[in-house]
Formats: structure tokens, sequence, C-alpha cells
């Protein structure tokens, strides 16, 4: 299953290097372990900086364990419990499609064939030929209402279906940047698609 | 305490307890999974559900704790309804594979499906499957059997303070492991073994070997260390299959080391399983009446000081009783059971037992260890004192090499002049044991090998005075000795004698005649070229390749047995198989010769040994239990305190898994080696 190669050691660069100290200073003395999770993340993060794919190599899982004085079975336990910590090398662009329920019914289907056609990609956990793209079947990203939602890396992409999918990850295999994260219909944060529909007559809420 | 009701008995139990304690209290048995006493509670088996007045659901009983006036029910037909929903869920992925599995006939789960299992399942779907990950040479595992209690990865992490094991991932992917594949480093790993309550973790040299219902059981005493850990042997027909520790809270609670454990398949190799005899530089075999003949024309022309015996590291008592009257009746004093050439002040009891006992290391505030590496020396003693750190408020010093010990230690120094730092208060752990209100030392028996041991002896006395380790209700001097015969030697003062020779004097042409009871750690090089050897034993060792005759004795499993254990605890073995071939037990061998030499022994049954033993050396009176010494005599053992040298401590034992003949011959140990000290083995080869 392991087909990626781990590196055999990893250092935290300068940015992350703060990043850490300051993640650790949050927690009281001998609470230290507590910032595992936020290391993992720091971890991930410098990957992504430094070789465009954002994982968590063994090798760092090491480090941290380290750093905070626990065992190294113990961030191996979390940093596999948690989806948002990728153990394995993932592409530029980490398609995360929410399939649960209230996604579903408005159509998840239909995203993850779209992510499908224009990747390549054939199944859930595999990475697109050219590198780009990794698609990950998450549970519920907790956008029920905007849904369906595909997380890439950072950013939420709300109100998707076949076409605005399509469109969207043609433009990043274009080349183009991340576009700003949001509903693809325009909608304002959460509020209903066919505008505003309660507490209409109150004149101080609307404003 | 609180007042609880019980299916209508009403117990009082102490405030915090759990009901599941409460429950076996009032003699109602819970079934369970994921709880044991020894292991912090994890509450994920939902196996020990049971009703209580006033909640409406059911309750895992051992997560829940007793409050005064409870009313707990656990036998109502919810709770069974309950019970065997759970049982189905934990039966969903299990593989019925019983027949083929090692744990059938001893498994909790089919115990347990025997209660509450439906007698056809309702699933459908594929079961989960889980890959068979390698964990050294001890531990057989099939993970699609696990149902994820996590017993092991809290042995491993609490009691065994090896974090190595972990859950990764999540929900149907869960799997216990060690993420990294690797070979398990604790030295307690066969424990998982037994904590396993499915055929998930199996001991791998015992696989597809015996069901436990065609085996005799037989409780014994370990020797392959001193702790004299309980165990019980179990045979089928004339074969020792397997070894199992036995409960006892003073001794090794219900832990095994591994070399414990697993060296029993040393016990059918390299056996000696008749006489021999060396003529012209080749050994025959022979006859026991040729070897006899042999061994008595050589003692008859040898002179009485020209000959001497030293005894080795699993001799039961009893033969090295028969053994130094046999020589007192030849009229030599040269004895000794020291092979490792430590000479020190044994004149009373307390200068070489382990005093504080085990069990009494729970009340010491602060140790300090002198030349031990107590992990590899005794696994399970190390893992109570790993207890004690764990319970806060104790301070742990090291002199010697640096280990890693499973508990944090301050380490002080490398060789005995750290004690002397101690001793002048210019190390900082000084403060520590002054402030300390039940101190305690331990003296590694090994480190004592070497040219000033009889000063460190002295110096550690002095620092176990000075600091206040000794009182009227604390004895806090401690040796831990490695060797399980060496105390029950000692006690019997199988040692030189008015005159008589150590066993370095012994060496190099000391003697004419050496009788070796099972003594293969010497430098047989250093035996004198004409010295004539005899042999004593039960493993085709060292010993036994340099000697003269070789008379084939019997192993700890097939003898009765009684040793002492380094806390000073006497306890006794059964005889669990017969001796192979032509073997015999070692005290009938020397009652047997000492009879054909005309200086014949005075008992003649094993009981009248041992009566003898009991009457000349009240020690042996009382057998399993120990009565602890004060720390009242304060004389202190000869040797000067000043003398000790900075040469830094070596390690006793070079490795821990084969340190002894029934060890060495274990291919199973040899597999360890191979696993952990990647360069020993290698030069082994």
């Amino acid at each position: 299953m392991n087909t990626h190669t781990e590196p055999t050691d990893f250092v935290f660069d300068e940015i992350a290097q703060a990043a850490a100290t300051k993640a650790i200073a949050r927690y009281p003395a001998g609470k230290q372990a507590s910032a595992v999770m936020a290391l993992l993340d720091i971890a991930q993060r410098q990957m992504e900086r430094l070789t465009g794919s954002a994982w968590v190599p063994r090798a760092a899982m090491d480090v941290i364990a380290q750093l905070l004085g626990i065992a190294s079975v113990r961030v191996y336990e979390m940093a596999t419990f948690y989806t948002m910590y990728n153990t394995k090398p993932v592409g530029k662009f980490h398609l995360q499609v929410c399939t649960t329920t209230p996604c579903w019914l408005r159509g998840s289907d239909e995203v993850v064939a779209s992510c499908k056609k224009v990747s390549g990609i054939e199944d859930f956990g595999q990475t697109s030929a050219d590198g780009l793209f990794t698609m990950t079947e998450v549970e519920c990203l907790g956008g029920c209402v905007n849904a369906p939602i595909l997380q890439i890396n950072d950013n939420y992409y709300e109100d998707l279906d076949a076409t605005r999918t399509e469109a969207l990850l043609n433009g990043l295999k274009s080349g183009a940047p991340l576009p700003p994260a949001g509903s693809s219909i325009g909608r304002q944060a959460s509020a209903p698609v066919t505008n505003q529909t309660a507490l209409l007559n109150n004149a101080k809420l609307v404003e | 305490m609180a007042k609880v009701t019980v299916d209508g008995i009403e117990v009082e139990i102490a405030n915090g307890s759990s009901v599941l304690q409460a429950a076996e209290a009032a003699g109602k048995e819970i079934p369970r999974f994921c709880y044991h006493e020894r292991l912090s509670v994890a509450g994920n088996c939902r196996m020990c559900l049971v009703e209580i007045e006033k909640i409406p659901k059911p309750v895992a009983s051992c997560g829940q704790p007793v409050a005064d006036g409870m009313v707990i029910f656990t036998d109502t037909e919810n709770v069974r309804k309950s019970r065997r929903g759970v049982m189905e869920f934990l039966l969903i992925n299990h593989p019925l594979d019983c027949p083929i599995c090692d744990q059938g006939g001893e498994c909790d789960l089919q115990d347990e499906a025997v209660s509450y299992g439906r007698d056809t399942s309702r699933y459908d779907e594929n079961k989960r499957a889980a890959a068979q990950p390698d964990w050294g040479p001890l531990v057989k595992t099939t993970m699609t059997r696990c149902i994820h209690c996590t017993r092991c990865i809290r042995f491993s992490t609490e009691i065994a303070g090896v974090p190595e094991l972990g859950a990764t991932a999540r929900g149907e992917n869960m799997q216990v492991g060690t993420y990294v594949e690797k070979a398990l480093s604790s030295e307690l790993s066969g424990n998982l073994i037994d904590l396993c309550p499915v055929g998930a973790l199996t001991s791998k040299p015992y696989a597809y070997t015996a069901r436990s219902w065609e085996l005799r059981k037989t409780d014994s005493v370990d020797i392959l260390d001193a702790v004299g850990a309980n165990i019980r042997i179990d045979a089928r027909g004339a074969e020792v299959l397997r070894i199992l520790p036995r409960l006892n809270d003073d001794v090794n609670e219900e832990w095994l080391g591994d070399k414990s454990r697993f060296s029993v398949d040393g016990l059918k190799r390299r056996r000696l399983d008749r006489p021999w005899l060396r003529e012209n530089g080749k050994l025959r075999a022979a006859s026991w009446e040729e070897a006899f003949a042999a061994i008595a024309d050589k003692i008859k022309t040898a002179a009485p000081d020209r000959i001497g015996a030293i005894a080795g590291d699993l001799a039961d008592t009893e033969s090295l009783l028969a053994l130094k009257e046999m020589f007192q009746s030849l009229g030599s004093p040269n004895l000794d059971c020291r092979q490792d050439g430590a000479v020190f002040d044994t004149a009373q009891r307390g200068f070489y037992l382990f005093n504080t006992s085990i069990a009494g290391i729970e009340e010491a505030d602060a140790l300090l260890i002198i030349g031990s590496n107590p992990r590899h020396e005794a696994p399970v003693l190390n893992a109570r004192i790993r207890k004690r750190w764990l319970a806060g408020n104790f301070e742990a010093g090291l002199i010697g090499a640096p280990h890693d010990l499973t508990y944090a230690t301050a380490h002080i120094g490398l060789g005995p002049d750290a004690i002397t730092s101690l001793l002048d208060g210019t190390h900082p752990f000084a403060e520590i044991l002054k402030a300390a209100k039940k101190p305690m030392l331990i003296l590694g028996a090994g480190a004592l090998a070497r040219p000033d041991g009889a000063a460190i002896h002295a110096a550690a006395w002095k620092l176990a005075v000075q600091f206040g380790m000794l009182n009227d209700d604390w004895h806090g001097f401690n040796m831990l000795h490695h060797a399980a015969a060496r105390v029950g030697a000692l006690d019997i003062g199988f040692l030189p004698g008015p005159g008589g020779k150590s066993t370095a004097q012994m060496l190099g042409g000391g003697t004419d005649i050496l009788w070796l009871l099972g003594a293969d750690s010497l430098d047989m090089q250093a035996i004198g070229a004409d010295t004539f050897v005899i042999y004593q034993g039960h493993h085709g060792d060292a010993g036994a390749a340099r000697a003269d005759v070789i008379l084939p004795g019997a192993a700890y499993t097939e003898k009765d047995g009684t040793y002492v254990n380094t806390e000073g605890r006497v306890q006794q073995g059964f005889i669990a198989v017969k001796p192979p071939g032509d073997a015999r037990e070692d005290w009938r061998i020397l009652r047997a010769i000492s009879a054909y030499m005309g200086h014949a022994l005075r008992y003649d049954t094993l009981q009248e040994l041992r009566a003898h033993l009991a009457q000349a050396y009240p020690s042996f009176a009382l057998t399993g239990e120990l009565r602890r010494l004060a720390g009242t005599n304060l004389t202190a053992p000869a040797g000067d305190p000043a003398a000790v040298s900075a040469a830094p401590f070596a390690p006793v034992l070079k490795n821990y898994y084969q340190t002894d003949p029934i060890s060495r011959a274990s291919p199973t140990m040899a597999a360890c080696v191979a696993a952990h000290y990647p360069a020993l083995a290698e030069a082994a080869e």
C-alpha cells in the first residue's frame, strides 16, 4: 500500500519553528503534549510550503513526539485519527468531497463525478497522474446549509453542481490560483438562496 | 466506605471503588474484556453492563464509581439482553476461527459467547480483516481477531513503560499496533499474551503446539533471575510446553519476564542425559558406575585442600547443601557459590538480601541504584519500581551506565566514586536522599565482581546508614541478585570455610579437582590445565565442554527444589516432568556418590534433607512467606568504604535474553538476541 517514500529526517524551518513555539506556549507547564494537534498542522503546512504537497511524514511525527516529550506512537495515533492530517503525500489541490447525507441529497454524487472527470482520478484516495489533484471522501464538513461542499486545501466551495465544479477544477488545472472560498452561486454566507424570507418587517434588523 | 446492595446482597466497599468491584465483593461475576485490575479503566468493551436503580440505562460497571445506597442488579433480563447485544457487536467482526486459534479453550470471548452469544449470526456483510504485523519473535499477532479492548496498549504504556503500542486510524479502520512495524522492546512483552482476552496476541514459539486442556499444570518458581517469580509449568507427556506466571502479589503480581517465560524450549536442547567421561582428551558416554569410580579414584588420592566446588546460578538449595556437606565430610573447605568471583561480607543476612522486599518498594520515597540495571537483571522487580514511580513523590538516582529504566532517574555517576560524592554531600541527589522519609538503595550483586567489590559493599552500607535507610521499621539496604541460587547458597554458607579458597583462588591451578555444580559462567580457560573438572548439571554448556566427568542433573522443571529469592523468601518448586534419560535429581546424585566414596550423607529422602535444612538453617523453616528484617543492626560489613575506585561499573548482563545454560540453549532467546542485539548475534555466528 505504502508506495510513497518517507523522508528520513524532518526539521522545522524558521516559520514553522516560530509557530510551534507559539503553539506550545499556549499550554501550561507539564501539559505541552496538548500542542500535538497544532504541531501536526504546522508540520503539514511546512511540507506544503516546501514541497507543494501538504502531508505529515513519519519523521515529522517523531520530531513532534520528541519536542513534546511523548511517545512517538501517541503522535501516530493522533495523526491517523484525524482526516485533516495526511499521512501520505497528496496533490497540490486536495479535493475533499463531503458525501454525508445532506450533501449527498443535494448532489454530491455529481461533484464526485466531475472531480473524477477533470482530474482523471478513478476513486477516492488516489492522486491524479499530473500530481495536481488528490480526491478524498470526507464526512460532514459542517456546511450542510450550502451543500454540496467541496473543500480544496483550506477553502470551502459551496452550492456546487457538475458544471461549476468542472469550471472550478479546470481553472485550477490551467494554472489559476485558488479562487476565493464561498458559495459558487453568489449566496451571501448561508442566507437563503431566494433572498431574505424571514424578519422582513423588522426594519432595524434588515438594516 | 459506601454501602451498596448487589442483587439483594449488602456489601460495604471503599469510596471510589467501581460498581464492578462492588459486585465482585458480593460474589457476583461480571463479564469483562477491557477491564483489568492492574490497568487503568478504559470502559470500551461495554460487556460489564449492569442495571442500577434510578439510572435509566444499563451502566458499564467498570467505570461507574459506587455511591452510598446504590442498588445494583447484575442479572436482570435487561442486563442479559444488553450484554447479548454487546456480544453480537463484538462478534460481528470477530472471525469464526476458533478451531485454528491458539487461544481456543482459554479465550474470554469464547467463554462469554457461551453465556451471551447467539447461536447464529445476523450479519451478512463482509467481516473486517486486518494485517498481521510482525511484533518480534515472541508475540504472534492475528489482528483480525482483535476486539479493540486496548489492554495491550495500556499494559505497554503503564506497566511495561515502553509505550510502543497504540490505536491508529479510527472507526472500522482502527488498528492496534506499533504503526511502524518493529519488534516489541519490552522485557515484559510476553504478558501481552496473557492479557489479550482473545486470540489476537498469542505466543509465537508455542503456536499450534497444544490445547490448554491437554496440559498438566504444576506450580513452580522461576529461576532464570533472582526474583523468584511464581510460575505454572504446563507440560504434556515428558515435555514442558510453556511457562505462565502465577499470581503472587508479594513477588511478581501477575507478570513474568520474557526470558523466564520463553526459555522453555531451551529445556529440551543440549541436554545432558547420560554420564560422560573424558578419555584421551575425548568425552565418551559412560555409565553412572564408571563415572562414580573415576571421581572416587581421583578424590581418594587428592589432598582435601586441593579439591574445591563452585556452584552455579541455577542450583537448588537441597543440592547445594548436599554438596557442601559432602565436601565437609571430605575435609575440604574450598566452596564458593559466587562464580562471578565477587567477594563481599556475608556475615549477616541483611548484607546480601533485598531487605526492603519487593512489595516494600511501594512504600519507599527515594531510590538509589548502584551498579545495576534492574530492567535486565529483574524485569518484574523493575516494573514494581516503575509502579512506585508512577504513583508520584518518588525520586530515583542511578550510579552506573545510564539506561532507560522506564522511569526517570537522576544519573549521578558511572563508577563507585559517585557513592563518595553522595557521602560527602557534594552531589545534589544527597539532598533528596536526606529529605526522604523511607529512602532505599539497590546494590547490584553483579557489580561487586571487581577488585574493590568489598569496598563498594561497605560504601553502600555506609551510605544507607548515613541517610537513615536503616531504622526500626525500615530496612532500605538492598542487594539485587541476578542468580536464583545465590541467596540460598549464601544462606547455607556455601562459601570458603576457614582457610578455604574462593572462586578466584580455586581457578588457575589452585585445585586439583574442581566440582562445578551447574557453574557455566566461569572463565573456563582460567581453570588450571591439570585440574580434574567434574561437571554436574543439565545442559551441555561451557562447564560440560571443559569437564573430565559429566554427571547429568535435572533442570528446575524436573525436580522438587527449594530456592531463595533476592528478598530472602524461601520458595519451593515442584517437579513437572521427569529428567531426560539417565539424568537424576542433583541431590540424589550427590547422595549416591557420597555413599560410593564411603561418606554417605545422612538423608535418604528429600523430606529428610529438607527437615535437616530447616533445622540447620532456621530461615528455611518458613516457605513462601517473608519476614522482613528491621534495620536495627548497624554493624558495617568488612571493607574500607574509602577504597572504592573510579572505574565505571560494567553491565552485569551483556544481554537480557541469554544469561544461563537454559536460555543459551533456547532458539527463541537466540531469535530475541538477533532481533534486539544484532551486533551480539552476528558476533556469535
